[in-house]
Protein backbone atom coordinates (compact mmCIF):
# COMPACT_ATOMS: atom_id res chain seq x y z
CA UNK A 1 0.00 0.00 0.00
CA UNK A 2 2.75 2.41 0.93
CA UNK A 3 4.65 1.51 -2.17
CA UNK A 4 1.73 2.56 -4.33
CA UNK A 5 1.58 6.08 -2.93
CA UNK A 6 1.72 8.59 -5.75
CA UNK A 7 5.00 10.50 -5.81
CA UNK A 8 3.43 13.94 -5.51
CA UNK A 9 2.30 13.26 -1.95
CA UNK A 10 5.83 12.69 -0.69
CA UNK A 11 7.27 15.95 0.69
CA UNK A 12 10.40 16.14 -1.43
CA UNK A 13 12.66 18.82 0.20
CA UNK A 14 12.33 17.32 3.68
CA UNK A 15 15.84 15.93 3.39
CA UNK A 16 17.40 19.40 3.28
CA UNK A 17 15.25 22.07 4.91
CA UNK A 18 18.04 24.64 4.59
CA UNK A 19 17.87 24.82 0.80
CA UNK A 20 14.08 24.80 0.95
CA UNK A 21 14.12 27.82 3.24
CA UNK A 22 16.67 29.55 1.04
CA UNK A 23 14.53 29.02 -2.02
CA UNK A 24 11.49 30.29 -0.14
CA UNK A 25 13.42 33.34 1.01
CA UNK A 26 14.62 34.10 -2.53
CA UNK A 27 11.11 33.77 -3.84
CA UNK A 28 9.69 36.19 -1.24
CA UNK A 29 12.43 38.74 -1.98
CA UNK A 30 11.61 38.54 -5.69
CA UNK A 31 7.93 38.98 -4.96
CA UNK A 32 8.61 42.13 -2.94
CA UNK A 33 10.70 43.65 -5.74
CA UNK A 34 8.12 42.81 -8.38
CA UNK A 35 5.50 44.52 -6.19
CA UNK A 36 7.66 47.60 -5.84
CA UNK A 37 8.27 47.94 -9.56
CA UNK A 38 4.60 47.41 -10.33
CA UNK A 39 3.61 50.10 -7.83
CA UNK A 40 6.08 52.58 -9.35
CA UNK A 41 4.85 51.82 -12.86
CA UNK A 42 1.22 52.28 -11.81
CA UNK A 43 1.84 55.62 -10.06
CA UNK A 44 4.22 57.20 -12.58
CA UNK A 45 2.60 55.60 -15.60
CA UNK A 46 -0.84 56.61 -14.37
CA UNK A 47 0.34 60.16 -13.87
CA UNK A 48 1.79 60.25 -17.39
CA UNK A 49 -1.33 58.69 -18.85
CA UNK A 50 -3.80 60.97 -17.02
CA UNK A 51 -1.92 64.12 -18.00
CA UNK A 52 -1.39 62.93 -21.60
CA UNK A 53 -5.07 62.11 -21.96
CA UNK A 54 -5.96 65.54 -20.65
CA UNK A 55 -7.90 64.36 -17.55
CA UNK A 56 -5.40 66.17 -15.36
CA UNK A 57 -3.91 69.48 -16.48
CA UNK A 58 -0.12 69.12 -16.88
CA UNK A 59 0.14 72.91 -16.60
CA UNK A 60 -0.59 72.63 -12.87
CA UNK A 61 0.51 69.11 -12.00
CA UNK A 62 3.45 68.51 -14.33
CA UNK A 63 4.07 65.36 -16.29
CA UNK A 64 6.69 62.67 -15.67
CA UNK A 65 8.19 62.93 -19.15
CA UNK A 66 8.43 66.71 -18.84
CA UNK A 67 9.94 66.39 -15.36
CA UNK A 68 12.58 64.14 -16.89
CA UNK A 69 13.25 66.78 -19.55
CA UNK A 70 13.57 69.46 -16.89
CA UNK A 71 16.01 67.26 -15.00
CA UNK A 72 18.12 66.75 -18.10
CA UNK A 73 17.97 70.47 -18.82
CA UNK A 74 18.96 71.35 -15.26
CA UNK A 75 22.03 69.15 -15.50
CA UNK A 76 23.02 69.91 -19.12
CA UNK A 77 22.25 73.63 -19.40
CA UNK A 78 22.33 74.68 -15.77
CA UNK A 79 20.20 77.48 -14.38
CA UNK A 80 20.17 81.23 -14.35
CA UNK A 81 22.21 81.08 -11.12
CA UNK A 82 25.02 78.79 -12.28
CA UNK A 83 25.18 75.05 -12.80
CA UNK A 84 22.91 72.72 -10.90
CA UNK A 85 25.98 71.32 -9.11
CA UNK A 86 26.88 74.73 -7.71
CA UNK A 87 23.35 75.25 -6.49
CA UNK A 88 23.13 71.75 -5.07
CA UNK A 89 26.44 72.27 -3.29
CA UNK A 90 25.16 75.50 -1.72
CA UNK A 91 21.97 73.84 -0.46
CA UNK A 92 23.78 70.73 0.75
CA UNK A 93 26.34 72.88 2.57
CA UNK A 94 23.57 74.80 4.31
CA UNK A 95 21.65 71.67 5.23
CA UNK A 96 24.71 69.80 6.55
CA UNK A 97 25.96 72.87 8.38
CA UNK A 98 22.59 73.37 10.03
CA UNK A 99 22.36 69.67 10.78
CA UNK A 100 25.74 69.58 12.52
CA UNK A 101 25.19 72.81 14.42
CA UNK A 102 21.67 71.86 15.51
CA UNK A 103 22.65 68.33 16.50
CA UNK A 104 25.64 69.50 18.50
CA UNK A 105 23.63 72.13 20.35
CA UNK A 106 20.72 69.74 20.85
CA UNK A 107 22.89 66.96 22.29
CA UNK A 108 24.88 69.20 24.62
CA UNK A 109 21.93 71.19 25.94
CA UNK A 110 19.67 68.13 26.04
CA UNK A 111 22.13 66.17 28.15
CA UNK A 112 22.86 69.15 30.40
CA UNK A 113 19.21 69.90 31.07
CA UNK A 114 18.30 66.22 31.29
CA UNK A 115 20.82 65.58 34.05
CA UNK A 116 20.06 68.72 36.05
CA UNK A 117 16.63 68.66 37.62
CA UNK A 118 16.69 72.28 38.75
CA UNK A 119 17.75 73.69 35.39
CA UNK A 120 15.20 71.58 33.54
CA UNK A 121 12.41 72.72 35.86
CA UNK A 122 13.36 76.35 35.28
CA UNK A 123 13.84 76.20 31.52
CA UNK A 124 11.25 73.48 30.78
CA UNK A 125 8.15 75.65 30.20
CA UNK A 126 10.06 78.11 28.01
CA UNK A 127 11.35 75.33 25.82
CA UNK A 128 7.81 74.10 25.42
CA UNK A 129 6.65 77.58 24.46
CA UNK A 130 9.43 78.01 21.91
CA UNK A 131 8.68 74.56 20.56
CA UNK A 132 5.03 75.43 20.00
CA UNK A 133 5.70 78.54 17.90
CA UNK A 134 6.07 77.95 14.16
CA UNK A 135 9.85 78.20 13.97
CA UNK A 136 9.98 78.20 10.20
CA UNK A 137 8.83 81.85 10.34
CA UNK A 138 12.12 82.67 12.06
CA UNK A 139 13.60 82.31 8.58
CA UNK A 140 12.19 85.71 7.62
CA UNK A 141 13.85 87.31 10.61
CA UNK A 142 17.17 85.58 9.96
CA UNK A 143 17.20 86.76 6.35
CA UNK A 144 16.38 90.33 7.33
CA UNK A 145 19.01 90.22 10.04
CA UNK A 146 21.82 88.34 8.28
CA UNK A 147 21.22 88.96 4.58
CA UNK A 148 20.99 86.60 1.62
CA UNK A 149 24.14 84.53 2.29
CA UNK A 150 24.43 81.00 3.62
CA UNK A 151 24.51 81.88 7.31
CA UNK A 152 20.77 82.55 7.84
CA UNK A 153 19.99 79.28 6.04
CA UNK A 154 22.31 77.32 8.28
CA UNK A 155 20.74 79.03 11.25
CA UNK A 156 17.18 78.15 10.25
CA UNK A 157 18.12 74.54 9.52
CA UNK A 158 19.93 74.37 12.87
CA UNK A 159 16.92 75.73 14.75
CA UNK A 160 14.65 73.09 13.22
CA UNK A 161 17.14 70.32 13.92
CA UNK A 162 17.92 71.51 17.42
CA UNK A 163 14.50 70.91 18.89
CA UNK A 164 14.17 67.40 17.55
CA UNK A 165 17.59 66.33 18.79
CA UNK A 166 17.23 68.26 22.01
CA UNK A 167 13.98 66.58 23.05
CA UNK A 168 15.38 63.17 22.27
CA UNK A 169 18.64 63.75 24.13
CA UNK A 170 16.67 65.13 27.07
CA UNK A 171 14.31 62.18 27.12
CA UNK A 172 17.20 59.78 26.65
CA UNK A 173 18.93 61.11 29.73
CA UNK A 174 15.69 60.90 31.68
CA UNK A 175 15.19 57.26 30.72
CA UNK A 176 18.58 56.16 32.03
CA UNK A 177 18.31 53.16 34.30
CA UNK A 178 18.58 54.62 37.81
CA UNK A 179 19.93 51.33 39.15
CA UNK A 180 22.81 51.61 36.74
CA UNK A 181 23.62 55.09 38.01
CA UNK A 182 23.35 54.00 41.64
CA UNK A 183 25.60 51.07 40.82
CA UNK A 184 28.47 53.11 39.37
CA UNK A 185 28.11 55.79 42.03
CA UNK A 186 28.51 53.17 44.74
CA UNK A 187 31.60 51.93 42.91
CA UNK A 188 32.99 55.42 43.30
CA UNK A 189 32.28 57.07 39.95
CA UNK A 190 32.57 60.86 39.73
CA UNK A 191 29.78 62.84 38.02
CA UNK A 192 31.94 63.01 34.87
CA UNK A 193 32.42 59.25 34.92
CA UNK A 194 28.68 58.73 35.41
CA UNK A 195 28.05 60.89 32.33
CA UNK A 196 30.73 59.13 30.29
CA UNK A 197 29.88 55.56 31.20
CA UNK A 198 26.12 55.71 31.75
CA UNK A 199 24.23 58.83 30.76
CA UNK A 200 25.70 59.55 27.34
CA UNK A 201 25.80 55.99 25.97
CA UNK A 202 22.28 55.46 27.23
CA UNK A 203 20.96 58.64 25.63
CA UNK A 204 22.78 57.76 22.41
CA UNK A 205 20.02 55.35 21.36
CA UNK A 206 17.50 58.16 21.48
CA UNK A 207 19.76 60.73 19.86
CA UNK A 208 20.63 58.54 16.91
CA UNK A 209 17.01 57.62 16.36
CA UNK A 210 16.23 61.33 16.11
CA UNK A 211 18.93 62.02 13.52
CA UNK A 212 16.87 60.46 10.71
CA UNK A 213 14.04 62.94 11.21
CA UNK A 214 16.46 65.72 12.00
CA UNK A 215 18.21 65.53 8.64
CA UNK A 216 14.90 65.82 6.82
CA UNK A 217 14.23 68.98 8.79
CA UNK A 218 17.69 70.36 8.00
CA UNK A 219 16.89 70.10 4.29
CA UNK A 220 13.49 71.69 4.82
CA UNK A 221 15.07 74.55 6.77
CA UNK A 222 17.70 75.21 4.09
CA UNK A 223 15.16 75.08 1.24
CA UNK A 224 12.58 77.28 2.93
CA UNK A 225 15.21 79.86 3.82
CA UNK A 226 16.32 79.87 0.18
CA UNK A 227 12.77 80.30 -1.04
CA UNK A 228 12.44 83.26 1.35
CA UNK A 229 15.47 84.94 -0.15
CA UNK A 230 18.74 83.73 -1.64
CA UNK A 231 21.26 84.25 -4.40
CA UNK A 232 21.87 80.59 -5.08
CA UNK A 233 20.50 77.21 -4.12
CA UNK A 234 17.85 74.64 -4.99
CA UNK A 235 15.26 76.64 -3.04
CA UNK A 236 15.90 79.61 -5.28
CA UNK A 237 15.47 77.48 -8.42
CA UNK A 238 12.19 76.22 -6.98
CA UNK A 239 10.92 79.71 -6.23
CA UNK A 240 11.94 80.88 -9.74
CA UNK A 241 10.17 77.94 -11.32
CA UNK A 242 7.09 78.77 -9.28
CA UNK A 243 7.24 82.32 -10.61
CA UNK A 244 7.34 81.09 -14.21
CA UNK A 245 4.54 78.52 -13.73
CA UNK A 246 6.90 75.62 -14.29
CA UNK A 247 5.80 72.71 -12.04
CA UNK A 248 8.12 70.29 -13.87
CA UNK A 249 11.27 72.04 -12.62
CA UNK A 250 9.84 72.10 -9.07
CA UNK A 251 9.30 68.34 -9.26
CA UNK A 252 12.77 67.88 -10.73
CA UNK A 253 14.27 69.77 -7.79
CA UNK A 254 12.25 67.63 -5.41
CA UNK A 255 13.72 64.53 -6.99
CA UNK A 256 17.27 65.86 -6.67
CA UNK A 257 16.76 66.70 -2.99
CA UNK A 258 15.21 63.30 -2.38
CA UNK A 259 18.39 61.64 -3.66
CA UNK A 260 20.55 63.78 -1.36
CA UNK A 261 18.34 62.97 1.62
CA UNK A 262 18.40 59.25 0.88
CA UNK A 263 22.20 59.39 0.71
CA UNK A 264 22.36 61.13 4.08
CA UNK A 265 19.87 58.64 5.53
CA UNK A 266 22.14 55.84 4.41
CA UNK A 267 25.14 57.42 6.14
CA UNK A 268 23.14 57.90 9.33
CA UNK A 269 22.07 54.26 9.21
CA UNK A 270 25.71 53.23 8.90
CA UNK A 271 26.55 55.33 11.95
CA UNK A 272 23.61 53.82 13.79
CA UNK A 273 24.80 50.29 13.09
CA UNK A 274 28.29 51.13 14.26
CA UNK A 275 27.34 52.85 17.47
CA UNK A 276 24.45 50.64 18.45
CA UNK A 277 25.88 47.25 17.59
CA UNK A 278 25.27 46.13 21.17
CA UNK A 279 21.51 46.27 20.71
CA UNK A 280 19.52 43.09 20.35
CA UNK A 281 18.37 42.60 16.76
CA UNK A 282 14.79 43.71 16.34
CA UNK A 283 12.16 41.07 15.89
CA UNK A 284 11.54 41.98 12.28
CA UNK A 285 15.09 41.04 11.30
CA UNK A 286 14.52 37.43 12.28
CA UNK A 287 10.90 37.02 11.35
CA UNK A 288 9.15 33.69 11.39
CA UNK A 289 9.41 31.81 8.14
CA UNK B 1 54.07 37.02 34.99
CA UNK B 2 52.62 36.15 38.34
CA UNK B 3 49.16 37.61 38.28
CA UNK B 4 48.12 39.31 41.44
CA UNK B 5 45.59 37.16 43.12
CA UNK B 6 42.23 38.89 43.09
CA UNK B 7 41.49 37.67 46.56
CA UNK B 8 43.11 40.38 48.64
CA UNK B 9 43.15 38.91 52.11
CA UNK B 10 43.50 41.17 55.13
CA UNK B 11 47.08 40.07 55.87
CA UNK B 12 48.69 41.75 52.87
CA UNK B 13 46.48 44.74 52.44
CA UNK B 14 45.24 47.73 54.35
CA UNK B 15 42.46 47.45 56.85
CA UNK B 16 40.10 48.91 54.26
CA UNK B 17 39.71 45.44 52.84
CA UNK B 18 38.61 43.81 56.04
CA UNK B 19 34.93 43.12 56.34
CA UNK B 20 33.27 45.92 58.21
CA UNK B 21 30.31 45.67 60.50
CA UNK B 22 27.26 47.83 59.93
CA UNK B 23 25.61 49.64 62.80
CA UNK B 24 22.32 51.30 62.10
CA UNK B 25 20.98 53.39 64.98
CA UNK B 26 17.60 55.12 65.06
CA UNK B 27 17.58 55.46 61.30
CA UNK B 28 14.63 57.45 59.93
CA UNK B 29 14.10 58.48 56.32
CA UNK B 30 11.39 60.79 55.13
CA UNK B 31 10.74 61.62 51.50
CA UNK B 32 9.02 64.61 50.04
CA UNK B 33 6.15 63.44 47.87
CA UNK B 34 5.40 65.33 44.64
CA UNK B 35 2.45 66.89 46.46
CA UNK B 36 4.83 68.41 48.97
CA UNK B 37 3.96 66.12 51.86
CA UNK B 38 6.41 64.19 53.98
CA UNK B 39 6.31 60.44 53.68
CA UNK B 40 8.08 58.36 56.28
CA UNK B 41 9.63 55.35 54.59
CA UNK B 42 11.49 53.98 57.60
CA UNK B 43 11.25 55.00 61.21
CA UNK B 44 13.73 54.43 63.98
CA UNK B 45 15.40 51.39 62.46
CA UNK B 46 18.13 49.95 64.62
CA UNK B 47 20.08 46.89 63.59
CA UNK B 48 23.60 45.56 63.63
CA UNK B 49 25.44 43.42 61.13
CA UNK B 50 28.64 41.90 62.55
CA UNK B 51 31.75 42.02 60.37
CA UNK B 52 31.56 39.26 57.80
CA UNK B 53 28.00 38.39 58.68
CA UNK B 54 25.31 37.50 56.16
CA UNK B 55 22.18 39.37 57.22
CA UNK B 56 18.84 39.22 55.44
CA UNK B 57 15.98 41.66 55.69
CA UNK B 58 12.55 40.19 55.09
CA UNK B 59 9.29 42.05 55.07
CA UNK B 60 6.20 42.92 53.09
CA UNK B 61 6.39 45.09 50.01
CA UNK B 62 6.96 48.75 50.74
CA UNK B 63 8.41 48.35 54.22
CA UNK B 64 11.51 50.37 53.42
CA UNK B 65 13.99 47.57 52.88
CA UNK B 66 15.50 49.24 49.83
CA UNK B 67 15.49 52.59 51.61
CA UNK B 68 17.59 51.07 54.38
CA UNK B 69 20.13 49.82 51.85
CA UNK B 70 20.33 53.22 50.18
CA UNK B 71 21.24 54.81 53.53
CA UNK B 72 23.95 52.22 54.15
CA UNK B 73 25.50 52.77 50.72
CA UNK B 74 25.51 56.52 51.25
CA UNK B 75 23.47 57.14 48.10
CA UNK B 76 20.95 58.92 50.31
CA UNK B 77 21.25 60.86 53.53
CA UNK B 78 19.19 59.77 56.52
CA UNK B 79 16.64 62.22 57.90
CA UNK B 80 17.54 61.15 61.44
CA UNK B 81 19.71 58.56 63.08
CA UNK B 82 23.01 57.28 61.82
CA UNK B 83 24.69 54.49 59.92
CA UNK B 84 28.17 53.38 60.86
CA UNK B 85 30.24 51.16 58.61
CA UNK B 86 33.25 49.82 60.44
CA UNK B 87 34.04 52.70 62.75
CA UNK B 88 33.17 55.37 60.19
CA UNK B 89 29.93 57.32 60.11
CA UNK B 90 28.38 57.13 56.64
CA UNK B 91 28.47 60.53 54.96
CA UNK B 92 28.52 60.41 51.20
CA UNK B 93 29.29 57.25 49.28
CA UNK B 94 30.63 54.52 51.54
CA UNK B 95 33.97 53.01 50.57
CA UNK B 96 34.15 49.37 49.58
CA UNK B 97 30.47 48.83 48.94
CA UNK B 98 28.97 46.89 46.06
CA UNK B 99 25.33 46.82 45.07
CA UNK B 100 23.34 44.10 43.37
CA UNK B 101 19.81 44.74 42.20
CA UNK B 102 16.86 42.65 41.16
CA UNK B 103 17.02 44.10 37.68
CA UNK B 104 20.53 43.27 36.55
CA UNK B 105 22.18 46.65 36.44
CA UNK B 106 24.52 45.77 33.59
CA UNK B 107 25.58 48.15 30.85
CA UNK B 108 23.75 46.87 27.78
CA UNK B 109 26.29 48.62 25.53
CA UNK B 110 29.32 47.00 27.16
CA UNK B 111 30.55 43.47 26.65
CA UNK B 112 30.67 41.05 29.57
CA UNK B 113 34.38 41.78 30.04
CA UNK B 114 33.87 45.55 30.06
CA UNK B 115 30.94 45.22 32.43
CA UNK B 116 32.95 43.27 34.96
CA UNK B 117 35.94 45.60 34.47
CA UNK B 118 33.92 48.66 35.50
CA UNK B 119 34.66 48.32 39.22
CA UNK B 120 38.46 48.37 39.04
CA UNK B 121 38.43 50.89 36.17
CA UNK B 122 36.43 53.35 38.26
CA UNK B 123 38.96 52.90 41.05
CA UNK B 124 41.68 53.93 38.61
CA UNK B 125 43.20 50.50 37.98
CA UNK B 126 45.12 50.40 34.67
CA UNK B 127 43.07 48.89 31.82
CA UNK B 128 45.26 45.85 31.29
CA UNK B 129 45.33 44.91 34.94
CA UNK B 130 41.59 45.45 35.26
CA UNK B 131 40.98 43.23 32.22
CA UNK B 132 43.10 40.43 33.67
CA UNK B 133 41.25 40.66 36.96
CA UNK B 134 37.90 40.72 35.19
CA UNK B 135 38.79 37.66 33.12
CA UNK B 136 39.65 35.80 36.29
CA UNK B 137 36.32 36.73 37.83
CA UNK B 138 34.39 35.79 34.71
CA UNK B 139 36.03 32.38 34.98
CA UNK B 140 35.15 32.14 38.66
CA UNK B 141 31.47 32.68 37.99
CA UNK B 142 31.64 30.06 35.25
CA UNK B 143 31.34 32.29 32.20
CA UNK B 144 34.78 31.77 30.62
CA UNK B 145 34.43 32.14 26.87
CA UNK B 146 31.59 34.65 27.12
CA UNK B 147 33.81 37.72 27.60
CA UNK B 148 32.84 39.34 24.30
CA UNK B 149 29.11 38.79 24.49
CA UNK B 150 26.68 41.61 25.14
CA UNK B 151 24.19 41.26 28.01
CA UNK B 152 21.22 40.78 25.68
CA UNK B 153 22.89 37.66 24.31
CA UNK B 154 22.91 35.99 27.74
CA UNK B 155 20.22 34.18 29.70
CA UNK B 156 18.84 35.63 32.94
CA UNK B 157 21.03 33.37 35.06
CA UNK B 158 24.14 34.25 33.10
CA UNK B 159 23.42 37.95 33.46
CA UNK B 160 23.16 37.41 37.21
CA UNK B 161 26.57 35.76 37.17
CA UNK B 162 28.00 38.77 35.36
CA UNK B 163 26.39 41.09 37.90
CA UNK B 164 27.82 38.96 40.70
CA UNK B 165 31.32 39.09 39.23
CA UNK B 166 30.96 42.87 38.75
CA UNK B 167 29.84 43.28 42.35
CA UNK B 168 32.58 41.12 43.88
CA UNK B 169 35.56 42.06 41.72
CA UNK B 170 36.52 44.99 43.95
CA UNK B 171 36.52 42.66 46.94
CA UNK B 172 33.95 44.79 48.76
CA UNK B 173 33.77 45.08 52.53
CA UNK B 174 30.03 45.27 52.25
CA UNK B 175 27.74 43.69 49.72
CA UNK B 176 24.25 45.15 49.45
CA UNK B 177 21.82 42.93 47.62
CA UNK B 178 18.33 44.12 46.77
CA UNK B 179 16.29 41.04 45.89
CA UNK B 180 19.04 39.94 43.53
CA UNK B 181 17.39 36.65 42.60
CA UNK B 182 13.79 37.84 42.72
CA UNK B 183 13.22 37.63 38.99
CA UNK B 184 14.79 34.22 38.42
CA UNK B 185 13.01 30.93 37.93
CA UNK B 186 13.15 28.47 40.84
CA UNK B 187 15.94 26.26 39.46
CA UNK B 188 18.23 29.10 38.42
CA UNK B 189 17.61 30.74 41.76
CA UNK B 190 18.91 27.71 43.68
CA UNK B 191 21.99 27.53 41.47
CA UNK B 192 22.72 31.22 41.97
CA UNK B 193 22.20 30.96 45.73
CA UNK B 194 24.76 28.16 45.94
CA UNK B 195 27.12 30.15 43.74
CA UNK B 196 26.71 33.22 45.95
CA UNK B 197 27.34 31.24 49.14
CA UNK B 198 30.47 29.71 47.66
CA UNK B 199 31.91 33.09 46.64
CA UNK B 200 30.83 34.72 49.88
CA UNK B 201 32.56 32.05 51.93
CA UNK B 202 35.78 32.81 50.05
CA UNK B 203 35.63 36.60 50.42
CA UNK B 204 33.50 37.02 53.54
CA UNK B 205 32.19 40.55 53.04
CA UNK B 206 29.37 41.68 55.31
CA UNK B 207 26.13 41.20 53.42
CA UNK B 208 22.80 42.96 53.69
CA UNK B 209 20.43 40.87 51.62
CA UNK B 210 16.86 41.91 50.90
CA UNK B 211 14.39 39.26 49.92
CA UNK B 212 10.73 38.32 49.92
CA UNK B 213 11.62 34.69 50.10
CA UNK B 214 11.85 33.47 53.68
CA UNK B 215 13.39 30.14 52.67
CA UNK B 216 16.12 31.99 50.84
CA UNK B 217 16.73 34.24 53.83
CA UNK B 218 17.06 31.36 56.31
CA UNK B 219 19.15 29.18 54.02
CA UNK B 220 21.71 31.88 53.28
CA UNK B 221 21.89 34.05 56.38
CA UNK B 222 23.39 34.22 59.83
CA UNK B 223 20.77 36.74 60.86
CA UNK B 224 17.26 37.43 59.62
CA UNK B 225 15.61 40.78 60.29
CA UNK B 226 11.84 41.09 59.98
CA UNK B 227 10.57 44.53 59.05
CA UNK B 228 7.06 45.93 59.39
CA UNK B 229 5.56 48.28 56.88
CA UNK B 230 4.40 51.91 56.76
CA UNK B 231 6.51 53.19 58.21
CA UNK B 232 9.22 50.58 57.98
CA UNK B 233 10.60 49.46 61.31
CA UNK B 234 12.40 46.43 62.69
CA UNK B 235 10.00 43.96 64.22
CA UNK B 236 12.13 40.97 65.07
CA UNK B 237 15.68 39.74 64.71
CA UNK B 238 16.49 36.04 64.49
CA UNK B 239 19.94 34.51 64.60
CA UNK B 240 20.27 31.51 62.34
CA UNK B 241 22.73 29.06 63.86
CA UNK B 242 22.82 26.54 61.05
CA UNK B 243 26.44 25.39 60.63
CA UNK B 244 28.73 26.84 57.95
CA UNK B 245 29.53 26.06 55.24
CA UNK B 246 25.90 25.51 54.45
CA UNK B 247 26.47 23.30 51.42
CA UNK B 248 23.66 22.86 48.97
CA UNK B 249 20.80 25.24 49.65
CA UNK B 250 18.40 22.74 48.17
CA UNK B 251 19.30 20.16 50.83
CA UNK B 252 19.25 22.41 53.89
CA UNK B 253 15.59 23.08 53.25
CA UNK B 254 14.64 19.62 54.38
CA UNK B 255 16.61 19.60 57.64
CA UNK B 256 14.62 19.71 60.85
CA UNK B 257 16.52 22.68 62.30
CA UNK B 258 15.90 24.67 59.18
CA UNK B 259 12.20 23.89 59.35
CA UNK B 260 11.96 24.86 63.05
CA UNK B 261 13.67 28.18 62.44
CA UNK B 262 11.72 28.85 59.31
CA UNK B 263 8.48 28.16 61.21
CA UNK B 264 9.37 30.53 64.02
CA UNK B 265 10.33 33.33 61.67
CA UNK B 266 7.27 32.77 59.52
CA UNK B 267 5.02 33.22 62.59
CA UNK B 268 6.54 36.64 63.08
CA UNK B 269 6.36 37.56 59.42
CA UNK B 270 2.85 36.22 58.86
CA UNK B 271 1.03 38.93 60.82
CA UNK B 272 2.95 41.58 58.93
CA UNK B 273 2.17 40.16 55.55
CA UNK B 274 -1.51 39.76 56.39
CA UNK B 275 -1.67 43.29 57.73
CA UNK B 276 0.09 44.76 54.70
CA UNK B 277 -2.16 42.79 52.42
CA UNK B 278 -5.32 43.90 54.21
CA UNK B 279 -4.18 47.48 54.00
CA UNK B 280 -3.44 47.36 50.29
CA UNK B 281 -6.73 45.54 49.66
CA UNK B 282 -8.51 48.23 51.65
CA UNK B 283 -6.79 50.94 49.69
CA UNK B 284 -7.75 49.28 46.42
CA UNK B 285 -11.43 48.98 47.38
Amino acid sequence: MIATLPEAEVPTPAADPQTAFKRRHRRSVTAVWVGRVVLAVIVIGGWQWFTAAGWVDPFFFGQPSEIWHSLVKLFSQGTAFGTIWENLWVTAKEAFGGFLLGTLAGVVIGILLGSNRYLSSVVGPYIRIVNSIPRIILGSIFIVAFGLGTFPKILLAAVLVFFIVFFNAFQGVREVDQNLIANVRVLGASPVQVARHVTIPSAMTWIIASLHTAFGFAIVGALVAEVLGAQQGIGLIISQAQGTFDPNTVFACMAIIAVVTLGAEFLISLLEHRLLKWRPPSRSEASAI
Amino acid sequence: MARKHPLRRPDGDSSADQPAGIQIVGLTKRYLTPKGEAFTAIKDVTLTVEPGQFCSIVGPTGCGKSTTLAQVSGLEKPSAGSVKVGDRLVDGITDGVSYMFQADALFPWKSVLNNVMMGPVLLGTPKREAAALAKDWIRRVGLAGFEDRYPHQLSGGMRKRVAMAAALINNPRILLMDEPFGALDAQTKVIMQNELLKLWEELRPSVLFITHDLDEAVALSDRVVIMTSSPGAVKDVFDVDLPRPRGNVQHIRHEQRFLDLQGRIWDSLKDEVTRAYARSAGAAA
